[in-house]
């Protein structure tokens, strides 16, 4: 952890043994006073996460379920990167130039989607097709559907290894495109990730950021019910990598963490990876404090109360 | 054995020679005319044309003759270790930002091990990504980790994988440059060292897509790929001692096939054979059974391929002759199935 961030001595998730408790206890939860970020820059980003939540529980009533749960937890972390750090033009998604965002955990596309539509590259009027035939935006992400989709990904432990060649190409022909991959701890359990891992490390990426949305959830579970990940700090750092941990619900931790990795940046330099621990459901706490699950289920009666909960949540915090 | 236990034997200039598998074993015949690493010189020659070639390896730059292209062009080299997932998800990444990557490692761990990486990765966005795979079929006698006798099998089910399987080094030298320009993934069966060169007393030049009649015959029609076109070749003449005249045809894109040269040169009254260094089930035989099928031509064919089970390790000619591929076994099969 870098030492500019205070390190928060509560954690923000339940955990079973030591080993995750010391690893959890590296979650800095950072005000914005303290972060040097201006408020306006914290602001702007909250307010894009706010839409992109709004957006995936409208995308999710159409369908009647979905991956609105990943959307909530990971909907401040797509509100950084696209609103804060990627350089994209959006009537251009194909530009050359443009930086590159892989999202590897293709079931996280109902939260692109909506971030897309947020940074002018997806129309939001289109968003409500999510799901249906004949729709560009399909339930996993693909790149063959939808423009700013840079990647196919939902195979579970491929974005990092694509994200790999990706930087090493960019790097060789001189564009200073940065590549950032977008992965979910359970992804950490394929072994694919971790090859990708020590390569972007070996060819010294510096060019190359992965963010890591660590939920403690997946398919089967908890993750530490499924596949212990815990140390995640520790690997990664034990891999090469310029590592930090932050609360992935905390924008201003994010901007900094982010703000960090931008520093130490280079064409040939440590790979950056920014682990993330967000909370399923975040924003609307009927949904916050429903059974975790991968797929989760919302009756139809619930997703106005939904939408309510998120406004007056955010408006709340806002006007705090 | 020595039936005398009074003292161990120490000498050994009377033990017989055994015959020893060789991890790369070369299937020249001696004193045939060969050509050294033509696939890493193609690429070194292609890659000086077109600055958008990239080579990649797992760990296999020395047995896959990229060690060629690498010490051209060091900084358009990239070795990505033991990792095979990270070798083709790197070289998707890799054409996604305009390049053209070569990648290569062993057939079988390419099929086997990193085939999701290669469908969804290079595959679906039909992505300009070249498999190169070592060892395919029985070109080694290290046994089943090593043969990639069901790499086509594997293989031909990828939508927009064009699979090419070259004869020899003419083959190579040709192919490379065509791989490089065709837009989808392609996946090339590698020979690789000291390789024949065979068709070149031939009038044949290769084309992506395109089978070609190598020679004419009244009795039998060989429909081949691989180094099996040089194995049918050569039993054509050894069947011309016994008056039949056999005709080759050489199909070294299994996928896209060209169905119709084939169709037309087995739609006759001549004994269809299909020869292949590959597992009878999923590869050149079916392919062709299928275009046979598919057209509604009542035609038997008779496959000469590896048995569909797990081969054993040894000497290349040792095993080539125990599972059919050796000329000989070629010359006996024909002669009895023309009675």
């Amino acid at each position: 952890m870098t030492v500019t961030h205070e390190t928060n001595t509560e954690p923000t998730m339940p955990t079973d043994t030591a080993q995750d408790q010391a690893a959890t206890n590296e979650v800095t939860h950072l005000e914005a006073a303290q972060t040097g970020i201006p408020q306006e820059r914290i602001a702007k980003i909250s307010a894009a996460a706010y839409r992109i939540r709004h957006h995936a529980l409208n995308m999710g009533e159409v369908q009647g379920q979905g991956y609105v749960g990943q959307a909530l937890g990971a909907a401040d972390m797509l509100a950084a990167v696209y609103g804060d750090q990627l350089r994209f033009r959006a009537e251009d998604p194909h530009w050359e130039a443009r930086d590159r965002f892989l999202l590897s955990t293709g079931h996280y596309a109902i939260g692109h989607y909506a971030a897309l539509a947020e940074a002018g590259i997806v129309p939001v009027e289109e968003l409500e097709t999510y799901g249906s035939d004949d729709s560009r935006l399909p339930m996993s992400g693909m790149s063959t559907y939808t423009p700013g989709m840079e990647i196919s990904g939902g195979s579970l432990g491929h974005g990092l290894t694509i994200a790999v060649g990706m930087a090493l190409g960019l790097r060789y022909q001189g564009s200073s495109a940065r590549v950032y991959n977008f992965l979910s701890d359970g992804e950490l359990d394929e072994g694919s990730t971790w090859e990708a891992a020590m390569g972007a490390h070996h060819h010294q990426l510096g060019n190359l950021t992965a963010m890591v949305d660590i939920n403690a959830l997946q398919a089967d579970g908890k993750t530490d019910t499924v596949l212990r990940t815990e140390p995640v700090t520790e690997k990664w750092e034990s891999f090469g990598w310029y590592t930090q941990r932050v609360d992935g619900n905390d924008v201003g931790a994010l901007l900094v963490a982010f703000d960090n990795a931008a520093a130490q940046a280079a064409a040939v330099g440590r790979p950056s990876v920014i682990l993330c621990d967000t909370k399923v459901g975040r924003g609307v706490p009927l949904l916050e404090d429903r059974e975790k699950a991968h797929f989760m289920r919302i009756e139809e009666h619930e997703w106005q109360t939904c939408r309510e909960q998120l406004t007056a949540g955010y408006e709340g915090k806002a006007s705090a | 054995m020595s039936t005398t236990t009074e003292a161990p034997d120490t000498t050994t200039a009377a033990k017989p020679k055994l015959k020893t598998s060789a991890m790369i074993a070369s299937f020249a015949d001696p004193d045939q005319k060969t050509a050294s690493a033509p696939f890493g010189h193609a690429l070194v020659k292609a890659a000086q044309e077109n600055d958008k070639i990239v080579g990649l390896t797992a760990d296999l730059g020395k047995y896959t003759d990229m060690h060629i292209f690498a010490k051209a062009f060091p900084e358009r080299f990239f070795q990505m270790g033991m990792a095979e997932q990270l070798l083709f998800g790197a070289a998707a990444g890799l054409a996604e930002t305009g390049l053209v990557p070569f990648a290569s490692t062993y057939s079988v761990f390419a099929a086997r091990r990193a085939y999701d990486f290669l469908c969804l990765d290079a595959a679906e966005p039909n992505l300009n990504v070249n498999i190169v795979g070592g060892l395919p079929g029985l070109t080694t006698g290290y046994g089943p980790s090593h043969q990639a006798t069901e790499d086509m099998a594997i293989f031909r089910g990828m939508p927009n994988l064009t699979i090419v399987d070259p004869c020899d080094s003419i083959d190579i030298e040709q192919a490379v440059p065509q791989l490089a320009a065709s837009d989808g993934p392609t996946y090339l069966r590698l020979l690789r060292g000291n390789v024949p060169t065979v068709l070149d007393e031939y009038d044949y030049t290769f084309e992506l897509g395109k089978a070609k009649v190598l020679r004419d015959g009244n009795d039998v029609v060989f429909i081949s790929s691989g180094l099996m076109t040089m194995r049918a070749l050569q039993a054509a003449k050894a069947l011309a001692a016994h008056n039949v005249d056999v005709a080759v045809v050489h199909t070294p894109t299994i996928k896209p096939f060209d169905a119709a040269t084939v169709l037309a040169e087995i739609n006759t009254d001549r004994l269809a054979v299909t020869l292949e260094n590959h597992s009878v089930v999923g590869g050149l035989f079916e392919t062709v059974a299928s275009a046979v099928v598919t057209a509604g031509v009542g035609k038997r064919v008779v496959p000469v391929a590896l048995p569909d089970q797990f081969l054993d390790a040894g000497a290349l000619p040792t095993l080539h002759d125990r599972y059919g591929l050796a000329v000989d076994r070629i010359v006996a099969k024909v002669l009895a199935e023309l009675g």
